[in-house]
């Protein structure tokens, strides 16, 4: 190798070091954006569970409540709320998800007009509008650590659809968290609301004005609860695929900066060795 | 004396816990005195301040409490609310832009306007608002 391919390898290697050292940035960015998120999903538990517990023993204490939200109907037109992320590099995070949706929408429907999309996150609206899937409403933009207030009225519009028959089913699809290294995406059924389980220890409640009045008051807010955990719940995971995609990253540039140093050198060696023995022939041809 | 826990969660965070000898909340069907060892009970409540009257005679403390629901068991109150403010947390300014954001939007958008009606919930929210930062100063 000549000397003209020393100075393409030492520009690589300055490539890749500053490449490497942007996605590290990125993955501690990451780390610490993940305990955040975490920490956010922590403290909206309590609120959760305990929507929950008194849905619960509402809608038990009612036995079997004729709340619509409660009741399977037959199925005509589906909805799917799904929570993408905004930024890429984030590994396979969207790319799973939205496979997994396409897959059981390819699954379930023959027609576009048996399924419609409420889609956050502007991966998913890029990658599903393009497509052309039938999109009913869209948030895009939204911060890392999201408000309630944020997505209060997007979650209203779905459940919404759900309440004035629109849709007769709504699934959630989101990458659950289970570890800072681990997520999986998953489809869980929003509506109609899961078989009631009396929950133990409940005691029974008197309501003002009546149950049925309470229970429609609670049970949209009580979706919409579960919508915005889901939507925590997805914000650690992408920071924590992030995290892991830009952790290998950082690796591989490492390995590729080793790589090429020891072609650069073993270059640079060959150059000098070169020199010396032009050098010496050269010398020796004065003699 | 006799005192009641009360805890305050919005699907944020957990705004206040406390105990307190009286707890006074506005249901949908009127104000609710609710002291210890009350009936178990479960009532949404209106756009309305939620005053903690503490064990400490003439201490309290007043919460804005908007989109809630009011959970309540002999030992224990639980208020789920959508938002949930105490005085020094909240914007007052940005409670003063509310109000008049909505006091405009109120006589610009008729009646049984789908606009109108979420206008006159953000009015009450933002009276509300004040009327508790005024009181907790």
């Amino acid at each position: 190798m000549a000397g003209g391919g020393i100075r393409e390898i030492k520009q690589r290697i300055k490539s890749v070091q500053s490449t490497s050292q942007i996605t590290k940035a990125m993955k501690m960015m990451a780390a610490a954006k993940l305990r955040r998120s975490q920490e956010r999903a922590e403290a909206s538990r309590p609120y959760a569970e305990k929507m929950r517990d008194v849905v619960m023993s509402i809608a038990a204490g009612t036995g079997g409540s004729k709340h619509p939200m409660l009741q399977a109907r037959p199925v005509k037109k589906t909805g799917y709320v799904i929570i993408t992320s905004d930024r890429g590099f984030a590994g396979g995070y969207n790319g799973n998800l939205l496979r997994m949706l396409t897959k059981s929408i390819k699954e379930r429907h023959t027609s576009k007009d048996q399924y419609t999309i409420i889609v956050l996150g502007g991966k998913g609206y890029n990658f599903l509008s393009k497509r052309e899937h039938p999109i009913a409403e869209s948030e895009v933009g939204l911060s890392d650590t999201p408000n309630y207030g944020d997505i209060k009225d997007i979650a209203r519009k779905a459940v919404n659809l759900f309440a004035e028959g629109e849709i007769d089913e709504l699934y959630l699809v989101y990458n659950k968290f289970i570890s800072a290294i681990s997520q999986e995406p998953t489809e869980v059924r929003l509506l109609p609301l899961a078989s009631v389980e009396k929950a133990e220890n409940a005691p029974t409640y008197d309501f003002e004005p009546s149950a049925e009045e309470v229970l429609a008051d609670l049970l949209p807010k009580y979706a919409e609860t579960l919508i915005f955990s889901a939507l925590l719940d997805a914000k650690a995971s992408e920071q924590g695929a992030r995290m892991t995609a830009m952790g290998s990253a950082t690796d591989n540039a490492n390995e590729m900066i080793e790589k090429y140093t020891l072609i650069y050198n073993r270059a640079r060696q060959a150059a000098i060795t070169q020199e010396i023995s032009e050098i010496v022939s050269g010398a020796s041809a004065l003699e | 004396m006799n005192t009641i826990a009360i805890e305050v969660v919005t699907p944020e965070r957990l705004v206040y816990r406390g105990e307190a000898r009286i707890v006074v909340a506005r249901g949908v069907e009127g104000d609710l005195g609710i002291l210890p060892n009350h009936i178990p009970l479960v009532t949404p409540l209106k756009i309305a301040p939620v005053v903690v009257k503490k064990a400490n005679e003439g201490q309290e403390e007043t919460i804005a409490v908007s989109g809630g629901v009011m959970e309540v068991r002999k030992e224990k109150i639980t208020i789920l609310a959508e938002t949930a403010e105490l005085p020094d947390t909240i914007d007052v300014d940005r409670a003063l832009r509310a109000k008049e954001r909505a006091e405009r939007r109120l006589a610009e958008s008729g009646q049984e306007d789908f606009d109108f009606k979420r206008a006159q919930l953000a009015l009450q929210r933002a009276i509300m608002r004040l009327s508790v930062a005024q009181k907790g100063r």
